[in-house]
């Protein structure tokens, strides 16, 4: 076979057109996957929480007080410094979009426990510049505190507010003498000036196999955690035999923290 | 030169007075200075041989670090196979309980801040 100039050309601009297509359709076919089955090819683990509103007892601040005692968590009388891993927001500002005119009267204003939703696609990873948050194999997105520089970018792209930054110093008192953690746990590392922190599902207890604090203390067992992974866990159990909502999802973070309204 | 004497001895004291830093230490004898640190434990070895813990402490606690914040790995296994929880509060401050007297009487000396107690809690400090 003889080819003249013009078909050989022809014919490398096709194979390279080829070679530099390959890449492109792999991603794109793996990222389409993705998207579809709605979730990551299985790392083995999904670390998750259900929260059941109907057993959650309006008044009863259990999971937080023993959360924030655990962690050393400050409490500086001040709303605009105030730091929180677990806490309660008025039900239609947790759900915007979900509340209407008619809504019951137990749903309208009352409170709503909130936390870290651990998303399955974290904007605060993606806006950390120097990596400070990062998820976990299991799912736990954490942060290593050593690393924060306090730019708040995290703070900016969490759209649940989950994130404080320390403006004080967690360990200072304040003007009538008061240490700002009451009683501190020696078990557990403060937090310094000039960091963002937030809950941490608990990691120092998963490594030792227990369930995170506020599910170990809540007497209405109105907090499942467990592994999603696992089709026979608790979580799975729960989320199959009831109705339950995420906070935002039309944000695509796919928030981990369930709740049966 | 005018008044060249003076400006001579002058220049003389000036030079006396800015090595000050320098001879002072030779002449009291503080340049041979070393600190000594107090070892208040039983046990015979530390996690690694002393040497390598002098020199290297700081890499190894930052080896533990990201081997428990990042990759939930908490277990450090030593070369003779001897295991630890890599703990800077529990397993170094476990023996090493005199922080004052093994930490800092070094780390003043070379003049090293390392941040660690900001967030971490020296186990008697417990009253804060």
């Amino acid at each position: 076979m003889k080819i003249d100039r013009r078909a050989f050309m022809k014919m490398s601009g096709l194979g390279a057109l080829g070679i530099a297509a390959k890449p492109v359709m792999d991603v794109v076919t793996k990222a389409d996957l993705a998207e579809a089955s709605g979730r990551k090819a299985s790392s083995g683990k999904r670390l998750a929480m259900v929260v059941n509103l109907n057993k959650c007892k309006e008044g009863c601040t259990d999971c937080i007080d023993a959360c924030h005692t655990i962690h050393n968590v400050p409490d500086f009388k001040n709303p605009k410094d105030e730091i929180k891993w677990i806490w309660t927001e008025p039900y239609e500002r947790v759900f915007p979009n979900q509340e209407h005119g008619y809504i019951g009267k137990g749903m309208m204003g009352s409170p709503v426990l909130v936390l870290c939703n651990h998303c399955d696609n974290p904007p605060c990873v993606r806006v950390c510049p120097t990596k400070a948050t990062f998820k976990r194999k299991d799912g736990i997105v954490l942060m290593d505190y050593h690393r924060c520089i306090g730019c708040r970018f995290c703070m900016a792209a969490c759209p649940y507010g989950s994130r404080s930054f320390n403006w004080r110093n967690p360990r200072g008192r304040d003007s009538s003498g008061r240490p700002f953690i009451k009683k501190i746990n020696l078990s557990f590392p403060t937090r310094t000036t000039g960091v963002v922190e937030k809950c941490n599902f608990c990691t120092e207890r998963i490594a030792k196999n227990l369930e995170p604090k506020c599910v170990e203390v809540c007497k209405e067992d109105a907090l499942v955690f467990g592994d999603l992974e696992d089709a026979h866990s608790e979580v799975r159990e729960v989320l199959r035999s009831n109705y339950s909502i995420r906070r935002k999802p039309g944000l695509g973070t796919r928030p981990q923290i369930y709740y049966i309204v | 030169m005018y008044n060249g004497g003076k400006v001579i001895i002058g220049l003389v004291i000036f030079a006396i007075l800015i090595t000050f830093p320098i001879w002072y230490n030779v002449v009291s004898g503080k340049a041979a200075y070393t600190p000594e640190l107090k070892i208040v434990t039983d046990e015979k070895q530390c996690v690694e041989p002393s040497k390598y813990m002098r020199e290297s402490h700081m890499q190894l606690l930052d080896q533990w670090r990201n081997s428990v914040v990042r990759d939930a790995e908490r277990t450090f296994m030593n070369h003779d196979g001897k295991k630890f929880d890599m703990s800077l509060t529990n397993t170094c401050l476990g023996c090493h309980s005199n922080k004052a007297d093994f930490c800092d009487k070094c780390h003043n000396y070379v003049e090293v801040t390392p941040t660690c107690w900001n967030c971490h809690i020296v186990p008697e400090e417990s009253k804060l």
